[in-house]
């Protein structure tokens, strides 16, 4: 029998509704999720299964219903909050950066926040700048947080179950451009641990670390250099808090070229750290500098022609691993 | 249920102590603790910042006296008054506003941000109407648990400044949560009287959202326990938020070091309050008078309190620091 598959919005769905039924601490609540199932249909079916009192529209107070997540999560129960937009994380950083993350720490341990934000990156939906960031970097920064980047719709199952159950406050980033992305997906209960990446692709001559939408892209580009004779190792760190620095270095070390790819902002960012921690970890292991790609450092533009440049492409990053490996 | 004798307390003393004069001995207490915080902070034995509660106390006592032990509250950057009310003892609030590892937050919160699960304190927070979320998402929790809680959520009247406090009023009448809001008017942000900062008025905020609201005589401390029982009971028993304005007044400046106040406010202002509207003279008289206390039974309490003070701050001046190998604890759970 074929392994079962499913969209990655499905899997994102399957995983809610396994949690919700082995624990009934679990709810949900954001802006339009119940009968609407949000404007990416990812929550449809769930308020018929569990009711509104676990299923619950807010109004649109992204700090406001953040802040009852987090004091509900404090409380005793395991509040998912969704946030539509990952632009509109703007409107709760106090709540998940001041309250969320220092709550624990803080309190000397006593209080904990077993809270999981849902949210989306990603630009190229022609939805202009408001609607277009990745601002995981920012939550990446701050202790007492965990930050997860699922690339495939298996990741997006595993450790959305996971960040259920974590007891800390965790960002969970989908790439709203992936939701419909179609990959094997066991019906059985798993989880992923948080801070264990994934080698997507095993290769010899240079690694591409990639996070969410970009492993796609890496993976894409992969193949086209294999047909060039170029053997690309893909590592998906797959949460950039934890961050697995071993199976990065490691990775580093053999290959001894590295492209970092992310698609948030380059500066300051998550490619910034990669390229850090690679630098720390594998220096004398490697033939070039680490190269980093991420979104160019303008507001996403609405533009078609000039929205598709501000991000790596497989063209961009099939380019940058050529000519690095032609260097030697 | 009103009655001090029949509810789980954190200090002994309640389960038999009259009530009024209970209330009259938590009050002394919080007065005699910010006395002690402003001496450790004067002789510089106490780092970081102090914001004394001293002038508020029958706001504190006055609802805590109707709470359970494992009801919710979230208190302030001025909060030592709400931790003590709520049942916090004095010795490990000490040691944790000297950042001493027998603190209740093992010297990693400090005086802003005191946190205590065995009495529900979630919270202390320095930020400004930063708590408010916490208290409504408490309330969520136990409306949801169906465990009988309330949450009380305590902010002073700089705190209507903040939108997030409109965000979470309006979800906690739209899910009828159990959660009191209860603004504390000393009529100063910071260093601001709250007639420049706030247009309208303040039970009208609580209107807008067809939320139950309710002003009281916060140096009143009977009066502040009869609106929050009334107002407790309601929320307990399914009807929905409540919003409480108590008008009361801050003694000190913002805080300890803010002593030249006059370009904001008069000393003989100061001189008003303290002499003519203080929470515990006047309920000290009160229990002279109607109550049937004697003198030198309120003369007594305060002996005690002052004991009890003098002995936790010995107490917390004596314990060790965290070792340093802790600094990386507790970060995440």
């Amino acid at each position: 029998m074929p392994e079962r598959e499913l969209t990655f919005a499905q899997a994102v769905r399957e995983a809610l509704a396994e949690e919700m039924r082995r624990d009934s601490r679990v709810c949900i609540f954001g802006e339009d999720v119940a009968e609407a199932g949000t404007p990416f249909k990812v929550l449809s079916g769930l308020v018929e299964e569990f009711g509104a009192e676990r299923v619950l529209d807010t109004p649109i107070s992204e700090a406001g219903f953040t802040g009852v997540g987090v004091g509900a999560a404090m409380a005793g129960l395991r509040p998912v909050v969704d946030i539509m937009f990952g632009d509109f994380l703007t409107l709760t950083m106090d709540q998940m950066v001041n309250q969320a993350a220092k709550a624990h720490y803080m309190s000397g341990g006593h209080w904990r926040v077993p809270m999981v934000m849902r949210t989306t990156l990603g630009a190229t939906r022609r939805s202009a700048a408001q609607h277009s960031q990745s601002l995981h970097a920012w939550f990446s920064h701050v202790p007492g947080l965990k930050v997860v980047l699922p690339s495939t719709p298996y990741d997006a199952k595993g450790l959305l179950k996971t960040a259920i159950r974590d007891e800390n406050p965790v960002v969970f980033f989908e790439d709203k451009m992936m939701y419909k992305l179609k990959g094997p997906v066991p019906e059985e209960d798993y989880t992923i641990p948080l801070g264990v990446a994934d080698v997507k692709r095993v290769g010899e001559d240079i690694t591409l670390v990639a996070t969410s939408s970009m492993v796609q892209v890496a993976l894409g580009a992969a193949n086209v250099l294999e047909k060039e004779g170029i053997s690309a190792e893909v590592v998906d760190p797959r949460t950039t808090w934890p961050l697995d620095e071993k199976t990065i270095i490691d990775s580093a070390r053999k290959t001894s070229r590295v492209i970092v790819l992310d698609e948030g902002y380059g500066r300051y960012g998550v490619t910034a750290e990669l390229a850090a921690v690679i630098a720390e970890g594998a220096f004398y292991d490697l033939d070039a500098p680490v190269k980093r790609m991420g979104a160019m450092h303008v507001p996403i533009p609405f533009s078609p022609p000039l929205e598709d440049v501000t991000v790596p492409t497989e063209e961009t990053v099939t380019e940058a691993a050529r000519s690095m490996c032609k260097k030697l | 249920m009103t009655t001090a004798t029949s509810k789980p307390h954190a200090r002994p003393e309640a389960a038999t102590e009259d009530k009024w004069l209970h209330a009259y001995r938590q009050m002394v207490r919080i007065r005699l603790f910010e006395e002690q915080v402003n001496e450790l902070y004067t002789r510089a034995l106490m780092p970081g910042l102090a914001h004394l509660y001293s002038g508020q106390e029958a706001v504190a006592v006055g609802i805590c006296e109707a709470l359970n032990i494992d009801d919710y509250i979230t208190s302030t950057h001025r909060g030592h008054g709400h931790c003590l009310a709520k049942g916090a003892s004095p010795d490990r609030m000490f040691a944790e506003l000297l950042g001493k590892e027998a603190g209740y937050c093992r010297g990693k919160g400090g005086s802003m941000h005191i946190a205590d699960p065995a009495t529900g304190n979630l919270g202390a927070n320095a930020i400004v109407g930063g708590s408010v979320g916490i208290a409504t998402g408490a309330a969520f929790a136990a409306k949801r648990l169906g465990n009988g809680r309330v949450a009380v959520c305590f902010f002073g009247e700089g705190a209507l400044g903040q939108g997030s406090l409109y965000e979470v009023m309006n979800l906690a009448q739209l899910w009828k949560l159990p959660v009191i809001y209860v603004c504390e008017n000393n009529m100063y942000n910071e260093y601001t009287h709250f007639s420049e900062t706030t247009a309208g008025t303040i039970l009208g905020r609580a209107a807008a959202f067809g939320i139950e609201g309710a002003s009281v005589d916060g140096q009143d401390v009977r009066a502040v326990n009869e609106v929050a029982t009334r107002l407790v009971e309601r929320a307990r028993s399914g009807n929905g938020p409540a919003f409480l304005q108590a008008d009361t007044y801050r003694y000190s400046g913002h805080h300890v070091g803010d002593i030249n106040r006059e370009y904001y406010r008069s000393k003989q202002e100061e001189q008003h309050w303290k002499t003519e509207r203080d929470p515990i003279k006047l309920h000290g008289r009160w229990l002279m008078t109607l109550g049937q206390a004697a003198a030198t039974a309120l003369e007594q309490i305060t002996t005690e309190a002052r004991a009890e003070m003098e002995a936790a701050v010995k107490f917390a001046i004596a314990a060790p620091y965290p070792s340093v190998d802790q600094v990386e604890q507790d970060v995440y759970a």
